[in-house]
């Protein structure tokens, strides 16, 4: 009995350190590889996407709100940005398979855990996460005409269509 | 060898626009009888025209693509559009299927309709125009 006691709580403790561990590794704003979203690409996704606005990472997003946003193309944002139905599927299974509930990418984790479970957004910046992560700055920031809105990412995230959010690297245009 | 193909490279690319051209006008002909042929000026007015949208807002396709084809426009969303016109930009119009593409997406942004295939075939005679080129 006394070994076993021992034991347990020797697992007790050794548990306890790795959780502060993980904990403290969680915390660290420095460690860009815990932050950062995982490279992904698709030519697809690069082309169709990317030709008219910045390449979104799927880990922005839900899987739930890809396949909406996939299916409601013909009126996007106001735009119509239909594409053939074989390009389209190759696209939203793209997405699905990074999105940020199917990820195992921390930040995306994160996001994907901040939206209930009855919610499909198709902003991301409706999002509690990017509300909570921008909460400093005015809207007229992101109104600059060196931004653009809120959704140009890449204005002040230099690396966001690689999924670099790194708080460290943002510089904000003036 | 490497001139022969930049060469054949150079005439298949000016070849492209000619063919999708044949194809509006082929289009255009069983569209309407009284079709004589695609006018330069008639793409310009159709790429310069402003319209009110049902939603309110005053586009044409200048509003992204700037009043002159050769020069690079711009998206709602900051994004660069490399120019239309195959004089400043020589992989323009060289693949029908994208050509689609966009006049099944921007005509309906736009005019909130198809267009024909006369406005496309004069929408393309004049991105390869002098004025539009």
């Amino acid at each position: 009995m006394q070994p076993l006691r021992g034991f347990l709580l020797l697992a007790l403790v050794a548990g306890a350190l790795v959780t502060t561990g993980h904990l403290l590794a969680d915390d660290d704003d420095d460690d860009d590889e815990l932050r950062a979203l995982p490279a992904v690409t698709q030519p697809q996704w690069k082309a169709e996407c990317g030709s008219c606005h910045m390449l979104y990472h799927p880990a922005l997003l839900p899987e739930r709100s890809w396949r909406k946003l996939m299916a409601g193309l013909d009126d996007h944002f106001g735009e119509n940005a239909a594409l053939d139905d074989t390009t389209r599927k190759t696209i939203t299974d793209f997405l699905a398979q990074h999105a940020a509930d199917r990820t195992t990418a921390r930040r995306g984790t994160v996001l994907g855990r901040g939206i209930p479970a009855d919610q499909v957004p198709t902003r991301i910046t409706g999002t509690r996460s990017f509300r909570g992560w921008h909460d400093e700055l005015s809207p007229a920031t992101f109104k600059r005409a060196s931004v653009g809105s809120a959704a140009n990412c890449v204005a002040c995230h230099r690396g966001a269509e690689r999924g670099d959010f790194s708080e460290h690297k943002v510089r904000i245009p003036r | 060898m490497r001139a022969l193909l930049i060469g054949l490279a150079v005439v298949a690319a000016a070849a492209a626009p000619r063919d999708l051209l044949q194809r509006y006008e082929h289009e255009a002909r069983s569209e309407d009888a009284a079709f004589t042929g695609f006018s330069s000026e008639r793409g310009r007015a159709l790429y310069l025209t402003e319209r009110t949208t049902s939603r309110g807002q005053t586009v044409s396709c200048a509003t992204c693509h700037t009043a002159d084809p050769t020069q690079p426009g711009k998206t709602r969303a900051n994004k660069r559009i490399d120019p239309l016109a195959p004089a400043a930009n020589p992989a323009r119009l060289t693949d029908p299927a994208t050509v689609e593409k966009w006049f099944l997406r921007n005509c309906r942004d736009v005019l909130e309709r198809p267009c024909t295939a006369r406005e496309k075939g004069d929408f393309i005679t004049y991105l390869l125009s002098p004025h539009g080129g």
